[in-house]
């Protein structure tokens, strides 16, 4: 299982922000290590967010992200209280998820 | 609209232009940089670092099976709370000046039994292995966020090391007879796109430099601990490497924490 991602949600106005790190190597597989033999390709390919079970965002990543990536949004409609779930799948077909209550 | 008018015309817009131009204030790199600072500051993945080294001070762990909770870091055993902000100070049980990591590398061997060798052979994270020392030296380092730096050199130890330190930062040696001081003692002046931070008399600058360590590397990938960047300067510098957490190192991190004294300490900070 991949490692933790950190997320915030908070409304304002209606609108709610979604602030995502996640933690990935984000390998190009282009790289070559110190004996000269390229590093695999791993990087996310899909990143998924639902609000209390409706997806609200779905991305398609690739090899251009960088180590660690960074993703905001908004969305309309999410309240105080309510559940953003933020999942995302790799290359290499590991995967995870965490939870965050919108403040 | 006959020529006369079209060239009027011309005329009336590239004035406009010009006259734009002419008012907008200049944005600067360093403008951009910290702009894209701004930007990224929420997504700040140095916190990834200060998690795993919150993890390791609570989990048992070396030969002792014990976690760190009961080491002391000068505000008594287990207060990791501002205890950055008042670091190098003097350590009774070591008779030591000691900086943030040398105080944890005197925990992790006394209290956990790992062998010294084992933590200063690879005191550094790199690309292939994460180091323990450094992601601990991040977390308690980010538990002094928003507080005031306060060294104190009431010590005559603390003061010697504050005083060895500010000679280390003056000291031109090696192939290129360099000192710290030939990059970090002249205000407005950088290398490719960083600004230097003139550190000898510039308060300000000094404190916003110290604040910002331990950080994130944005083109190393990896969180960067403050021994970890002295001992890059020195070997910009050509000098022998360092030894890790030793007295020269340690001497010098007084004398630039203390210059730091009265910011609010910022870290882990983000960095190009």
């Amino acid at each position: 299982m991949g490692k933790p991602m950190k997320i915030r949600a908070s409304v304002k106005e209606g609108m709610t922000e979604v602030k995502i790190l996640m933690q990935h190597d984000m390998e190009t597989g282009l790289r070559k290590d110190a004996d000269g033999n390229l590093i695999p390709a791993w990087f996310i390919t899909e990143v998924k967010a639902e609000y209390e079970g409706r997806i609200v965002l779905e991305a398609q990543f690739g090899q251009s992200i960088s180590k660690n990536p960074y993703l905001m949004f908004m969305f309309k409609g999410g309240s105080a209280g309510g559940k953003v779930k933020v999942s995302w799948v790799d290359n290499k077909g590991d995967s995870r998820s965490d939870e965050v209550t919108i403040s | 609209m006959n020529t006369n008018q079209i060239c009027k015309a011309v005329m009336v817009l590239s004035l406009t232009i010009g006259g734009a131009a002419w008012a907008e204030p200049e944005i600067t790199d360093s403008d951009r940089i910290a702009q894209y600072r701004e930007m990224i500051s929420d997504g700040n993945p140095a916190e990834f670092d200060e998690m795993r080294g919150e993890e390791l001070w609570k989990t048992p762990g070396g030969p002792n099976k014990v976690s760190l909770e009961k080491c002391d870091l000068g505000k008594g055993k287990g207060v990791v709370k501002g205890a950055y902000a008042e670091m190098p100070r003097y350590f009774k049980d070591t008779k030591k000046v000691q900086d943030l990591e040398s105080r944890l590398l005197t925990c992790m061997t006394t209290l956990q039994g790992i062998p010294e060798e084992q933590i200063t052979a690879k005191p550094f994270a790199s690309d292939k292995k994460e180091s323990d020392i450094s992601s601990l030296a991040s977390y308690v380092a980010g538990q002094s966020k928003g507080m005031k730096m306060k060294v104190s050199t009431k010590h005559p130890k603390v003061k010697e090391a504050y005083e060895i330190g500010k000679r280390i930062f003056n000291y031109r040696a090696g192939p290129y007879d360099f000192a710290c001081s030939t990059c970090h003692a002249t205000s407005g002046v950088r290398i490719r796109m960083q600004d230097l931070p003139n550190m000898r008399s510039s308060k300000k600058d000094a404190q916003a430099a110290y604040t910002s360590w331990p950080a994130y590397r944005v083109s190393q990938g990896l969180t960067r601990s403050f021994q970890w960047r002295l001992n890059d300067c020195f070997r910009q510098q050509r000098f022998p490497e360092p030894k890790f957490a030793s007295e020269a190192t340690i001497a010098l991190t007084t004398y630039l924490a203390v210059s730091a004294n009265g910011a609010e300490y910022a870290g882990p900070g983000l960095k190009r």
